[in-house]
């Protein structure tokens, strides 16, 4: 009989170098993401309010990241799915940072363009150009503008929503600029060059 | 007086103005000294973080380069918003737990001329600091009207006490400040299991069905614990479960008419202001019944009419449906 490890050195993985895809990923993490520290108790997905909608639980997208299923693992709709709603995070006995590790993995999905719907991120960057261009977030332009481009069926549904937002001046019908909006791009720049240089 | 520096965050300014006008309503009764950020930025919310890391923890940072610049003899955040108090309290907490981050942040913020020394600030939420350093004892000897009589379902959503960094908070899963506070003011506070259940944050636009059946849950959680109005202290949490009430009501042929009223304005009434002072009015459920259950006059519904699409090329909006209520221009109420 084989012990585990020679079956091990007898099917190495096909592609070596992907034994890394977890270091990679906690290293992106802000903070010190503990994903190494994983023990697969399962307490995540058992505290998840989204785990029904999760293609895999976040247990089971560690052991991929361990496993060096790069392909499966940033295709996975889990990150996507999670609120950040801590509950996990609170209860991982080994103080892992789930919620940070789901938001670098939505990057990284970005960067190598495999996530299945664009709804998600493209709510992000259409929220994150807002933000860059003005230095505030406009709600009404946002949800309009994402409704428009992913729901445009469900608009008419909402329009008794933003009407009442806009009739109680609850939505600002033009953004505002903050006055350093010169300063914040510089920054913002800079971080871009500072990130694609680390 | 209590000074510390308010970093309010968007919605302050627009969907949570009750939580703001409220806000400023009862800060001097309790000797609270609020200093707003100056020129202070969106901190990006959830969205950013997922894009790129050292961009998202630049745009948080600035606030704090801001507020520390501007400190002037106090070194505590207060933040109102239960997003933006998370991603204040993550950036700083992280950057003195990696410093590496904190070092490409300060790169970044070189480039404006700004730094930040990661852990020269404390960043609390308002909730934290109302009852910890202001004082439930306090808080009490200014309630001339307490709420005697009226049922709140205490709210606090998700990101506040999660996952407290600091340890501030009694309890991650179910923390009891606010149900402190609330009796204080004299509110029948009733014992909401789900108060620290998520809203569906930005679900509500990425996928609303899934949005909708976290908000059913948490509102006929309430109805059915007899509440007259949930207490929230989050603009997000608010604006969903207010503002799509009546769209999950008309997903699930429900017909809950649950209130959702930010804490400050219970405060603000239980000192004995007006509603009409307090944001009263902006909430799309209306309040109105929860009110009248313990004496206080709701005030009239606010004068629609402004809702003018501008012709300056601005972003599309829902096309205005016909208006069938009696206010026309400019906050003139025709009666
Ligand atoms: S709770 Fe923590 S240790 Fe347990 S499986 Fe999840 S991440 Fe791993
Ligand atoms: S933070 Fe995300 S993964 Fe963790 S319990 Fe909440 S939704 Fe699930
Ligand atoms: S989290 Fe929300 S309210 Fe806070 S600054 Fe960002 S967009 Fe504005
Ligand atoms: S309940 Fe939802 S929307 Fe409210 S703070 Fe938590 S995640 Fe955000």
């Amino acid at each position: 009989m084989q012990t585990l490890d020679q079956e091990r050195t007898s099917a190495p993985p096909k592609q070596i170098e992907d034994l890394s895809l977890l270091g990679e990923v906690s290293h992106r993490t802000a903070g010190v993401s503990r994903l190494e520290m994983c023990i697969q108790c399962g307490c995540c997905g058992g505290s998840c309010p989204s785990e029904a909608d999760m293609d895999h639980t976040p247990r089971m997208l560690f052991a991929m990241l361990r496993a060096g299923m790069r392909h499966a693992a940033l295709m996975s709709n889990t990150p996507w799915i999670c609120v950040s709603c801590y509950h996990c995070v609170v209860r991982c006995p080994q103080n892992v940072h789930i919620a940070d590790v789901m938001y670098t993995l939505k990057s990284m999905a970005i960067e190598a363009k495999l996530y299945q719907d664009s709804t998600a991120p493209d709510f992000s960057q259409t929220f994150v150009d807002m933000v860059e261009e003005f230095g505030r977030s406009f709600e009404l332009g946002l949800a309009t503008r994402h409704y428009l481009k992913h729901f445009p069926l469900r608009l008419p549904n909402m329009a008794p929503m933003g009407i009442g937002m806009l009739s109680k001046q609850r939505m600002n019908i033009t953004p505002t600029r903050i006055k350093g909006i010169a300063q914040l791009k510089a920054v913002l720049k800079r971080a871009k060059e500072v990130e694609a240089a680390s | 007086m209590n000074k510390y520096i308010l970093y309010p965050g968007c919605s302050m300014e627009s969907s949570a103005r009750a939580y703001y006008d409220s806000l400023k309503a009862i800060t001097d009764i309790i000797g609270l000294n609020l200093q707003e950020i100056e020129d202070w930025n969106c901190c990006g919310a959830t969205e950013y973080l997922g894009i790129k890391l050292t961009p998202a923890y630049a745009l948080i940072s600035r606030n704090l380069a801001l507020a520390a610049q501007q400190a002037d003899g106090t070194r505590t955040v207060v933040a109102p918003c239960s997003a933006c108090y998370l991603n204040l309290a993550k950036a700083d907490y992280y950057m003195q737990e990696q410093p590496v981050l904190g070092q490409h942040v300060n790169e970044a913020l070189a480039a404006g001329g700004l730094s930040y020394k990661p852990g020269s600030l404390d960043i609390r939420h308002l909730l934290d600091v109302l009852v910890y350093d202001v004082g439930l004892d306090t808080i009490k000897s200014k309630v001339v009207r307490p709420l005697t009589g009226l049922r709140v379902a205490p709210y606090l959503g998700c990101m506040v006490p999660r996952p407290d960094y600091e340890h501030r908070w009694s309890d991650y899963e179910y923390p009891v400040e606010l149900d402190r506070l609330l009796n204080a003011l004299g509110a029948d506070v009733i014992e909401f299991p789900l108060k620290t259940e998520c809203c569906g944050g930005h679900m509500t636009q990425i996928s609303p069905d899934t949005a909708f059946e976290l908000i059913r849950r948490l509102v006929s959680a309430a109805d059915e614990h007899q509440a007259d109005l949930m207490a929230t202290l989050c603009p997000m949490c608010q604006m969903n479960l207010d503002a799509y009430q009546s769209e999950t009501n008309k997903f699930f042929h429900t017909s809950y008419r649950m209130p959702v009223i930010f804490f400050t304005q219970l405060m603000g009434l239980a000192f004995g202001l007006e509603a009409k002072d307090l944001g009263f009015g902006l909430e799309l459920v209306s309040a109105r019944n929860a009110l009248a259950k313990i004496g206080i006059e709701h005030p009239a519904e606010i004068p629609t009419g402004t809702a003018r699409p501008k012709k300056d090329g601005s972003l599309p909006m829902p096309a205005p449906l016909p208006r069938r209520n009696m206010h026309t221009e400019k906050g003139k109420v025709v009666k």
